[in-house]
């Protein structure tokens, strides 16, 4: 199994099956979807090539979004932890407060295009979900979002922004009542509209096509900070390190996408899954911890899941990482060895979140507090040329009611 | 050799009506009460649909989630559902017998494994919901094999072109999805919509026997009694949901219905 250059690793997939590296991702759909997914997969790859549609997309970038983002050295995080230097991409800043804008706007472009004017989402965090609900109404779609009921208790914030903006949520009751059941809510909602409705899956995950659209998004990030870079150094410096979270891991692919084809040696990518609570068997890990193949949402990927392939229950802190599966570009990049996976405990993250705020102005929802941890963790080590960069894809509001029961206050 | 559910079909056209084809998820709502439910039922049913269960079923509705996830909560395996195969299958051996499920489950157990298995304990014939054609081709040639039939599946939104290379592609039973929707939905187009688009199917070929299914419950099953089948599955789930609720016995109840059922289409 091996990356391809010179092509966009979203395309590196077999063309009859969908497979990326012969094994991940895929489309294992109901005939009902072959259609709607085909006339979908049809629609985008004509979109990709459109200029107006290009200069569309960047202006709502620009204008809406609000990019670039900014990438900052956070100096006294790195002269506390004193070895390499942390820097941050703060993802956070655009509009919404997380990389899941550029997800929901594009598919809210693409669904207009399509001439639906309904627009239905899955959320576990619920950024998803506001997101869309923000694009939605300014592209003048319907929206329903669908969400564990687990997730709408823990996550309140993002519930009120998504009312706010109009959109209907949908509680969801099945299975652990969190993200894997909104998911799976959400397609069946689908299968029954799809005539009329236009999907969005809110991370790198589902059936192919969605995986190729969403990581097609969120690519912007690492789009700016590729400039940025250069700008900053001067060059591309010798060793960097792109620390992301890893959910369903749509903020990490597109924080790593444009430096794909750079030696890992130069430029390592590290994810970070949520390793759950420290002393619980459960976790949201399956690339760290080895999970097996298996279907999940229309996709071949590593997921927990019990030897009979039933699907297991994650567990962790953070909503929008908790996840049995993981994107098939991901298990590319473990397999092929270009990214390095490992995971954080939920204290290890509450402990990485207070320290970061307490030494910098910034404030990272729970999942880049995964990626922090791991920061903490490695920099101490490294020499002090090595830049060491943490996408912050998210910011900590949303978390107001956790942090305050686990830490005893929220900052702001 | 002609298949039990080739021969069944011919029986049915004999007889000038639709086969009767049941769901029942395996295990629902233990292992022994989900036999005695095949048994009781089978004395009205042609063609016994048996569901392995999986907790994310994708494509099914409200009822035969909380028939597969009381199943799953009950311990249900897959060495279980074979086990009620073989016993229903010593009890009513002519009986034709189609295990339905999600491609994960088949996946782990390793597809060849799972093959051999079926034809051990008497499977007849696959309904794999999540294996489309043509990703479903080389698994469908390993079942044709073992003379077990995969029944590929037909939907609204499928295209004519496609429509034409799956047909040719399949076995002796296609299973036409009546709409848009889950398991279990309320029928949202007319019957004769429905039996619009199944008649192009049968006019892609006529030889091959084709099943409706998703939607039909007592008032709807009679206007489509001119298919070559009916399917009806969540209707029973609700079924039993409803005889648990009231503390009745679920075996008795779903009997009665299926026999209601069958009336409608004779």
């Amino acid at each position: 199994m091996k990356i391809k250059k010179n092509i966009p690793l979203i395309d590196q997939h077999d063309k009859k099956t969908g497979l990326w590296g012969g094994k991940f991702g895929g489309s294992y759909i109901p005939e009902t979807l072959k259609k709607p997914v085909e006339d979908l997969t049809n629609l985008f790859e004509k979109l990709r090539k459109d200029k107006n549609f290009i200069k569309e997309r960047d202006y709502y970038f620009e204008n809406w979004v609000g990019s670039p983002t900014s990438f900052v050295k956070l100096k006294n995080l790195t002269k506390h932890l004193g070895g390499a230097q942390i820097w941050t991409k703060v993802v956070s800043e655009a509009n919404g407060g997380a990389h899941k804008i550029y997800n929901a706007t594009v598919h809210c472009l693409i669904a207009k295009r399509a001439g639906k004017k309904f627009i239905v989402g899955d959320t576990g965090a619920g950024y998803a979900g506001k997101m869309l609900s923000m694009a939605a109404k300014k592209f003048g779609l319907k929206c329903k979002i669908f969400m564990g009921v687990k997730d709408i208790k823990r996550q309140k914030p993002n519930c009120d922004a998504m009312k706010k903006n109009g959109a209907e949520i949908v509680p969801v009751y099945t299975g652990s009542q969190t993200l894997v059941d909104a998911v799976s809510e959400c397609m069946r909602y689908w299968v029954s509209n799809c005539d009329t409705t236009h999907m969005c899956v809110g991370s790198t995950v589902g059936p192919n096509i969605f995986v190729k659209i969403c990581g097609w998004s969120t690519s912007q990030i690492s789009r700016e900070l590729i400039i940025q870079i250069k700008k900053e150094f001067g060059k591309i410096p010798k060793k960097i390190k792109l620390l992301n979270c890893v959910g369903g891991g749509s903020s990490s692919f597109g924080f790593w996408n444009e430096f794909m084809h750079y030696n890992k040696k130069q430029i390592e990518f590290v994810g970070v899954e949520a390793g759950g609570p420290k002393k619980s068997k459960k976790h949201a890990a399956p690339l760290t911890y080895g999970s097996k193949i298996g279907i999940l949402h229309g996709a071949a990927q590593y997921v927990n899941q019990n030897k009979e392939g039933q699907i297991e229950e994650t567990e962790s802190i953070s909503a929008g990482l908790d996840y049995p599966g993981v994107s098939p570009l991901h298990c590319f990049l473990k397999d092929t060895k270009r990214a390095r996976y490992t995971a954080a405990t939920d204290e290890e993250a509450l402990s990485a979140y207070q320290l970061v705020t307490k030494y910098e102005n910034l404030n990272p929802s729970l999942e880049p507090s995964h990626a922090f941890a791991e920061a903490i963790k490695i920099a101490p080590k490294l020499s002090k040329d090595t830049i060491v960069c943490v996408c912050s894809c998210g910011d900590a509001y949303k978390d107001k009611h956790i942090l305050k029961k686990r830490l005893g206050k929220y900052k702001s | 050799m002609i298949s039990t559910i080739t021969s069944v079909f011919k029986k049915c056209k004999k007889e000038k009506r639709p086969a009767l084809l049941t769901y029942t998820v395996a295990g629902d709502n233990n292992k022994k009460k989900s036999l005695e439910i095949l048994k009781s039922i089978s004395k009205h049913v042609d063609i016994c649909e048996i569901g392995f269960p999986h907790n994310t079923p994708i494509a099914d509705g409200g009822q035969i989630q909380t028939s597969a996830y009381r199943s799953i909560k009950k311990g249900t395996k897959l060495r279980d559902v074979f086990q009620i195969v073989k016993q229903f299958k010593k009890y009513k051996n002519h009986k034709p017998v189609i295990l339905m499920g999600y491609y994960n489950m088949i996946f782990q157990y390793g597809e060849n494994k799972f093959i051999n298995k079926c034809k051990e304990v008497g499977v007849n014939g696959l309904i794999v919901v999540d294996l489309p054609w043509p990703d479903n081709k080389s698994f469908a040639k390993k079942c044709k094999k073992k003379s077990i039939i995969f029944v590929q599946l037909l939907s609204p939104t499928t295209s004519n072109k496609r429509m034409k290379k799956i047909i040719s592609d399949s076995h002796d039973m296609i299973y036409y999805i009546s709409m848009l929707g889950t398991t279990g939905s309320r029928l949202k187009i007319s019957s004769k919509e429905i039996l619009k688009n199944y008649k192009k199917v049968k006019r892609i070929n006529k030889n091959k026997n084709c099943v409706i299914g998703f939607g039909i419950t007592n008032e709807t099953i009679s206007s489509l009694k001119s298919a070559d089948g009916l399917v009806v599955g969540s209707e029973i789930c609700k079924e039993i949901t409803k005889s648990l609720k009231k503390r009745q016995n679920p075996v008795t109840n779903v009997s009665k219905m299926v026999k209601k059922l069958k009336n409608k289409i004779l």
